[in-house]
C-alpha cells in the first residue's frame, strides 16, 4: 500500500481537519464529529436542513456538496464505514432552523440503520425528520433475497435536485414528495479497472487481474455482474449504455442528464475520452444531454474505473434545480 | 440471574477476544464484506472499556446502557447499531427480569427489528437466534455457540454487503456470527449461565 497518510486510523478526522480549513468559506466542522456544516448559517434560516453523508473514501461526497443551494450538513464515517448516530444527530440539530430536516441516505444496511436511529433521536427533541434511501445502482437486481439496488453516483443528483428546492423554500413534505418522484428517473452503473485499497486494510478489496474490468462493481468494491478483458473507450460505453437502456428505455423525445464519474484513480483525461463515445453513442439514438457533468464526484478511494449515470428529465423544473446556482467545493 | 459483576467479567472477557481475533474477523469479512468487522468492533470496545471504566456505582441498567451507547457511537456500519439495539433492549428491560434467556430473547427481537434480518439470512441472527433457544432449554454450551457460528458457512446471505454475491457468499462463515459467538463464549466464560 502507498498513500500519502500518517497512521491509516487518523485518515478520516485529518482529512476532515484538511477540508474545513482549505475551504472555511464554505464549511466549518460540528465541534467533536466528523460532520461538516455550512459557513454561511444565514443561508439555512428559514428552510429545510438537508443532511447526507456515509462511509468516507467518496470524496469529494459528501462534504464537498455541501453549501448554499446543495447540503446543509455532511456526516463523514470511517472509511467505507456508515457514520454512527449521535454524529448525524448533531448534523440534524446543526441544521435544524425550524423547518424540519430532510436526509438523503444511500442504500446500504449500515447506512439505513445509522441514519434511521438519528431520526429517532431527532424525533424525541420534537424536530420533524424525513428521508430518502437513494438506490440508482442498477447493477444489482432489486430482489427480496438482497438488500437491494444500491446508492452511487446518482445520490449527488438527488443532493442537487432536493438543495436546490430547499433554497427555493419548498416544505419538508414538498421535498419528500419532490425526492420520491426523482428517484426512480436516476440510474447507475459502473465498471471497475482495479478495487479500492481501504487504508486500515491495507490491500485491494478485491483482485482483477491487469487486463481484467469488471462491470457493475459497487463504490465499496461489491461485487459486479460480469468480469472480461479490457476493452476499448467505444465498447465499454456501449456496454453500460445498453445496460441503461434496458432500465431507462432511452427516447429521443425525452430530455436527460448525464454525469460521467470518475471512480478515484481514472485521470480525466480518459473520462473526458469516455464521454466523446458517449456522447457520439447517445447521438446515434438521437439525444443530446440536456445537462451534462463529468469528473469525480462519487469516488471510491483509489479504484480506477468510470460510473455513468442518466437522469430522465420527466419534469421540466429538475433542469432548472440542476442549473441553479451553488457555493460548494465539488459541484 | 445476570449481575453487574457478570456483565464487567463479561466485557472483559469479550475485549480480549475481540483483541485477540480483530485481523481474522477482517479476513472473514474481505471476501463478503469490507474487510472492516474486525477494527470496527475494536474501535467499539475500547469505547465499551473506556465507558465502564468511568462508571462509580454497580448499576446494571446504566451498565447495559454504557454498553448500549459506546458500541452505537463507535462501531459504525450495521454492527454498530444492531450490538448497540441488542444491548440498548437489555438496559431498557433489565429492571424487569435479569434471566439471561429473556434479556437475550428480548435483544434478537430488537435486531430482528432494527436490521430487518431473520433466521437463514446468514447474519448474526443465526447465532442469536440458536442461544436464546437453548438458554430457554438451559441446554447452552460453549460447543452449540460454536456449532451456530459454523453453520452460517453454508448459508447464502440476504442481507447486508455479502446479499450482493448471492450463492458465491455460501463456503464463507458470517463475520457477525463469529463475533456473536465469541460475545456468547465469553458470556458463558463470565459465568452467565452458572
Amino acid at each position: 500500500m502507498k498513500k500519502i497518510i500518517n497512521d491509516p486510523g487518523d485518515v478520516v478526522p485529518e482529512m476532515i481537519d484538511g477540508l474545513v480549513r482549505a475551504y472555511p468559506q464554505y464549511v466549518t466542522r460540528i465541534p467533536e464529529t466528523e460532520a461538516v456544516v455550512r459557513s454561511d448559517k444565514a443561508s439555512m434560516d428559514g428552510k429545510v436542513g438537508i443532511v447526507s453523508g456515509g462511509g468516507s473514501g467518496h470524496e469529494p461526497a459528501h462534504p464537498g456538496f455541501v453549501g448554499k443551494g446543495m447540503l446543509s450538513a455532511a456526516v463523514a464515517g470511517q472509511v467505507f464505514t456508515s457514520p454512527t448516530p449521535d454524529q448525524i444527530y448533531e448534523a440534524i440539530k446543526a441544521v435544524n432552523t425550524g423547518k424540519g430536516v430532510f436526509l438523503i441516505i444511500k442504500n446500504y444496511s449500515g447506512d439505513v440503520m445509522n441514519f434511521d436511529m438519528a431520526s429517532d433521536m431527532a424525533e424525541l427533541d420534537d424536530i420533524p425528520v424525513k428521508s430518502i434511501i437513494v438506490d440508482d445502482d442498477i447493477a444489482v437486481e432489486d430482489s427480496l433475497y438482497t438488500q437491494g439496488r444500491r446508492g452511487v453516483a446518482g445520490t449527488v443528483i438527488m443532493h442537487k435536485i432536493v438543495g436546490a428546492a430547499a433554497d427555493q423554500g419548498a416544505s419538508l413534505a414538498e421535498i419528500e414528495k419532490l425526492a420520491k418522484e426523482v428517484l426512480p428517473h436516476i440510474n447507475t452503473i459502473a465498471v471497475a479497472l482495479s478495487a479500492a485499497t481501504v487504508p486500515e486494510v491495507g490491500k485491494p478489496g478485491f483482485e482483477l487481474a491487469d487486463d481484467e474490468i469488471e462491470y457493475g462493481v459497487g463504490i465499496h468494491s461489491e461485487p459486479g455482474y460480469r468480469r472480461e478483458k479490457i476493452k476499448t473507450s467505444r465498447k465499454l460505453v456501449e456496454e453500460l449504455v445498453s445496460k441503461i437502456d434496458s432500465e431507462l428505455k432511452l427516447d429521443a423525445g425525452h430530455k436527460y442528464a448525464v454525469l460521467v464519474n470518475g471512480m478515484g484513480a481514472t485521470p480525466l483525461m480518459e473520462q473526458y475520452v469516455f464521454s466523446h463515445d458517449l456522447l457520439d453513442e447517445l447521438a446515434k439514438k438521437k439525444i443530446v444531454p440536456a445537462f451534462m457533468k463529468v469528473g469525480n464526484y462519487m469516488t471510491s478511494i483509489d479504484m480506477a474505473g468510470i460510473s455513468l449515470t442518466i437522469f430522465d428529465l420527466v419534469d421540466e423544473k429538475w433542469l432548472d434545480y440542476l442549473n441553479y446556482p451553488v457555493e460548494t467545493i465539488a459541484w | 440471574m445476570i449481575t453487574v459483576e457478570i456483565v464487567d467479567k463479561w466485557m472483559e472477557l469479550f475485549y480480549q477476544k475481540i483483541s485477540e481475533q480483530k485481523a481474522y474477523l477482517s479476513e472473514l469479512d474481505t471476501p463478503i464484506g469490507d474487510g472492516d468487522h474486525g477494527n470496527n468492533m475494536m474501535r467499539g470496545m475500547q469505547g465499551v472499556k473506556d465507558g465502564l471504566a468511568k462508571l462509580s456505582e454497580p448499576d446494571l441498567k446504566l451498565t447495559f446502557k454504557t454498553i448500549a451507547m459506546s458500541l452505537i457511537s463507535k462501531v459504525g456500519g450495521a454492527a454498530g447499531p444492531l450490538y448497540g439495539t441488542a444491548f440498548l433492549e437489555m438496559a431498557k428491560n433489565c429492571e424487569e427480569t435479569q434471566e439471561p434467556a429473556e434479556l437475550f430473547k428480548l435483544a434478537l427481537e430488537g435486531i430482528k427489528k432494527r436490521g430487518g434480518a431473520t433466521t437463514g439470512d446468514k447474519t448474526m441472527i443465526d447465532v442469536w437466534a440458536p442461544v436464546v433457544d437453548a438458554l430457554a432449554a438451559a441446554s447452552l454450551s460453549v460447543e452449540k455457540v460454536k456449532e451456530a457460528a459454523e453453520g452460517t458457512r453454508d448459508l447464502v446471505a440476504k442481507k447486508g454487503r455479502a446479499s450482493y454475491l448471492g450463492e458465491r457468499s455460501v463456503g464463507h462463515l458470517d463475520p457477525g456470527a463469529v463475533s456473536s459467538q465469541y460475545l456468547f463464549e465469553s458470556f458463558i466464560a463470565a459465568g452467565g449461565i452458572k
